[in-house]
């Protein structure tokens, strides 16, 4: 049994259909990259399975759980955790604040929060050094950390990050990928949305790629990243 | 020529008046600075989770204040002094504060449920729940009026006020000390409560960020009912050191004008600033009644207070504390 499985998903905004029925399968401990161009709708599928977006057909199943219909607001205590595009920090919270909104849907358990902030200040030492600085102050590559830190502190099954390079100078961005790879061998499963083709084909286990809103290929990260289709249209520039 | 006198017949300035009442018109004016800030914390919380301006909170304040003489009249109290024992009194004045705050956080509740959450289901533009709220405020006072009529309520006296001390030559009475503890007191509670509490945190998360604090876990429905609940609380507590100070004012229409002035407070402050509610409050509270000494009648107050207002709309409009995020900043 996957543990993340999107069947046939539509998703449409207002009359306007951006997810034209696609299907995603995440196996438990993979990372598995999502690959596309702008407006793709890379984000409008993260978002329909972090249930911040109702779809209009088709289904998500978590750990065998039809979660279609679930509540939003319920789903990260069940174990998806979205980063999502842009980061959402809350500006006027400090880094700690910040990482205790990660944990808000826990039980209140002081010892495994201290064990889980110690483990994020141990990926993230620039968090630490932070921890009083308000969010909304921190850099582009700082608020990066600081989301994944955040979704770290939910203990989630499977981490979503909606294009978590985007717009980071290269040595950052090599550092978060660095991280999500750790993350994963630390047994976390990961569903990573990149224009970042190279990096995110390189890291990928299985990758998909999708076009206007439906997945015209899959495979592993090798047999994308040497598909000469692939290449030309992601993987030219860099 | 002609404009001159008929100027000066109606503007003319009382500085002695005015200079030998300042204590007196400073200490009366955080009074009633005391009650707008409570009021205005309900503006400002709604402002801060839902970026709307709840117009309907003024009959949300003034539904509290017919309880609280409901409560008291019916609990005895009437025109002159009761003769109770202080115990009793403050016995009776608690259940009144109680009542208060209950029937407002239930009339805000309402207000919610009827007027806005349909609307944000449907996903309706602003103005929309601009123009709902001004209707429901309408709907509630008119409600009053076909209830109560167009008369004042028979006012009731709390209990004998009395000179407590003096302050640069100006008497400080037990009333004023009453509002103006409780009423910070109160606020200082909510601030807390906004800073420390998960409650707290939840509201925070949805001022900032809707979107990411669903990620969280927050049931943004719930906060959003919470947050009327509170602000509509604190406007019932409002109600009883209003009734307290204007007995004589507890009419269908009575919420108006000290809404507009609550909402004046906020703005001043910074709307969607805790503290900012607090300071605004008592500056405008302070401004009016100079303004009233300076003008030489207690009609200028409700004057000098909107030209406040339009004063911050243009020269500062994210007031003296700033809601430069737009949020809610504990
Ligand atoms: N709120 C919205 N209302 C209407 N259309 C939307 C909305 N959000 C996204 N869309 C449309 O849906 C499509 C997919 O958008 P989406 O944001 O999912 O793309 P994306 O792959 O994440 O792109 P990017 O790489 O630029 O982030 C686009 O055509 C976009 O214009
Ligand atoms: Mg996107």
């Amino acid at each position: 049994m996957a543990l993340l499985e999107i069947n046939d998903l539509t998703v449409h905004y207002g009359r306007i259909q951006a997810l034209h029925g696609i299907s995603i399968t995440v196996e438990e401990g993979e990372i598995v990259s999502l690959i596309g161009a702008n407006g793709a709708g890379k984000t409008t599928t993260m978002r329909a399975i972090a249930g911040l977006l109702g779809s209009s057909g088709g289904s998500i199943t978590f750990e065998g759980n039809d979660i279609t219909k679930m509540k939003g607001h319920t789903r990260v205590a069940h174990g998806i955790s979205l980063t999502p595009e842009g980061r959402g920090i809350f500006p006027a919270m400090t880094v700690v604040e910040n990482l205790d909104m990660g944990a808000y849907a826990r039980k209140k358990d002081p010892k495994a929060y201290a064990e889980d902030l110690e483990r994020v200040f141990g990926l993230f030492p620039r968090l630490k050094e932070r921890a009083k600085q308000l969010g909304g102050t921190m850099s582009g590559g700082e608020q990066q950390m600081l989301a994944i830190g955040r979704a770290l502190m939910a203990r989630p099954r499977v981490l979503l990050l909606d294009e978590p390079s985007m717009g980071l100078a290269p040595q950052f961005i090599r550092q978060i990928f660095a991280i999500i790879e750790e993350v994963n061998k630390q047994g976390t499963t990961v569903l990573l949305v990149e224009q970042n083709a190279n990096q995110a084909l390189k890291r990928a286990d299985r990758a998909y790629i999708l076009e206007t809103g439906a997945i015209t290929r899959e495979g592993t990260g090798a047999e994308l990243a040497a598909d000469p289709a692939v290449k030309a249209a992601y993987l030219g520039a860099d | 020529m002609l404009h001159a006198l008929v100027a000066e017949s109606w503007l003319t300035f009382h500085w002695s008046d005015f200079l030998s009442n300042f204590w007196n018109a400073t200490f009366d004016g955080l009074t009633f600075g005391a009650i707008y800030a409570l009021v205005a914390l309900g503006y400002t919380l709604v402002y801060g989770v839902l970026n709307l301006i709840n117009f309907a909170h003024s009959e949300v304040f003034i539904a509290g204040a017919y309880a609280v003489i409901f409560t008291l009249s019916g609990l005895g109290f009437g025109p002159s002094p009761p003769t109770l024992s202080p115990i009793a009194i403050i016995g009776d004045l608690l259940v009144a504060l109680l009542a208060g705050a209950l029937t407002s956080a239930i009339v805000a509740l309402l207000v919610e449920r009827i007027a806005y959450k349909p609307l944000r289901a449907r996903n309706a533009p602003r103005l929309v729940f601009l123009i709902t709220a001004i209707g429901m405020s309408f709907v509630i006072q008119y409600a009053f009026f076909l209830w109560r009529g167009a008369v004042a309520e028979p006012s009731v006296t709390m209990y004998q006020d009395k000179a407590i001390f003096i302050v640069f030559g100006s008497t400080i009475y037990l009333s004023q000390l009453i509002i103006v503890g409780a009423a910070v007191l109160m606020m200082v509670g909510i601030d807390q409560l906004i800073r420390r509490t998960r409650i707290g945190r939840g509201i925070r998360a949805v001022a900032q960020d809707p979107d990411t604090a669903t990620l969280m876990g927050v049931n943004r429905e719930r906060i959003i009912m919470t947050t009327f609940v509170i602000g509509g609380a604190l406007a019932g507590a409002a109600a009883l050191f209003y009734v307290m100070k204007v007995p004589q004012g507890v009419i269908y229409n009575g919420g108006f004008i000290l809404g507009i002035k609550a909402f004046t407070a906020a703005v001043l402050g910074g709307i969607g600033n805790i503290r900012g509610a607090l300071l605004g409050g008592l500056l405008l509270g302070m401004i009016g009644n100079y303004g009233a000494y300076l003008l030489g009648d207690a009609q200028w107050i409700d004057v000098v207070s909107f030209i406040v207002l339009v004063l911050v709309l243009m020269v500062r409009p994210d007031g003296i504390l700033g809601s430069n995020l737009g949020k809610v900043r504990a």
